[in-house]
Formats: structure tokens, sequence, C-alpha cells
């Protein structure tokens, strides 16, 4: 009974996966072209997280007119610790793999 | 097909049946994930392994396991 890892694990619910990554490095995409990448000390049902060690990347699209597809800028920041709250996360992802 | 013959259907028995499966998922923002549904919970929390993401319908990313936030789900499609 103790082998069920992946494929078969039963009755799994995906915030599992967030727990997996509890002080781990993870890659979170938020709403407004943002991302962070950081170390994840605590989250709660509503993907409110705490991180540390956190750098933020913006994407800022400068729209040029005459440029169809305008220029891409970022901004990175870095932040000793973070509390985000959860309504403008989108994705959570473990950064153990490239 | 052991789920809710023909009458008792309702979307959740979909979702049930289709894990463990490739799926697309496609976020009110339109970027697209492609993987294997690993799990879904009531609020259309998602886990995805082996998940691409496509923007503009371009690779963007691709994640070993990743978490996706229900409230940003428009909609999730069996590939198969």
């Amino acid at each position: 009974m103790s082998d069920t890892e992946d494929a078969s694990a039963p009755q799994s619910e995906p915030l599992d996966l967030v727990r997996l990554c509890l002080d781990e490095i993870v890659f979170v995409r938020l709403r407004g072209d943002r991302e962070l990448k950081g170390r994840l000390h605590a989250y709660d049902s509503h993907c409110n997280l705490v991180l540390g060690d956190v750098q933020e990347t913006i994407y800022i699209v400068e729209d040029e007119e005459e440029d169809e597809e305008g220029t891409v800028r970022t901004v990175n920041k870095q932040s000793e610790m973070l509390f985000v709250r959860g309504d403008s996360v989108v994705l959570i992802s473990p950064q153990g793999q490239p | 097909m052991e789920n809710g013959g023909s009458e008792g259907r309702d979307p959740s028995g979909f979702l049930s049946e289709i894990i463990g499966t490739p799926v697309t998922v496609k976020l009110n923002s339109g970027v697209v994930y492609k993987g294997e549904l690993q799990s879904v919970d009531g609020y259309m929390n998602i886990a995805l392994e082996q998940t691409k993401e496509y923007v503009n319908g371009k690779v963007h990313r691709t994640y070993g396991d990743a978490f996706i936030r229900g409230n940003n789900v428009q909609y999730i499609s069996a590939d198969s």
C-alpha cells in the first residue's frame, strides 16, 4: 500500500503540490505580467503566500505605434520577505527542475 | 465509462474521468497550458504534470509540475 506515488495517488488535491513546495524555491506567476521566484515559507487555501529571498520580475510592454510587436522591458525587484495576496496568483511551480 | 452511464453525468464526473490524461487548460488571460492532469478540486484549482505553457500560440515555458489557481480557468479540455 505504500507504493502509491505519482501515477496512482488516491484522492490527491492540487494544493498538495504546493504543500510539497514548502521551504523549497518556487516560481510564481501573478496577474499583471509579474513573476516571483523565492523560497516558500507559508501558504493557505486562498494561495496567500509568504516568500523569502524573492526576485520579482515585471514585464512591461512599451507599445510603440509603429512597432507592431512592441518592446518588452523587464524590471527586477529583490525582497527579503514578501506576502502575496492569493487572488493575484495564477500559477505555482517548484523550481527543482530547470 | 463507468461514471454515470447516460443520465447522471455532471461536470465534476467528467473531470474525475480525465484525471491522468493529457489535457489543455485555457485561462481567462488567453494563456494555454498543456499537460497531464494530476488533480482538480472544487475551486477548479488544477495540478498538471509535464506542462507546456503557450503564450500567443508559442511555447513560452515548461514546468515539471504546475499548480493553477482555479479562478483563472476558462476551460479544461481532454486532448485525446
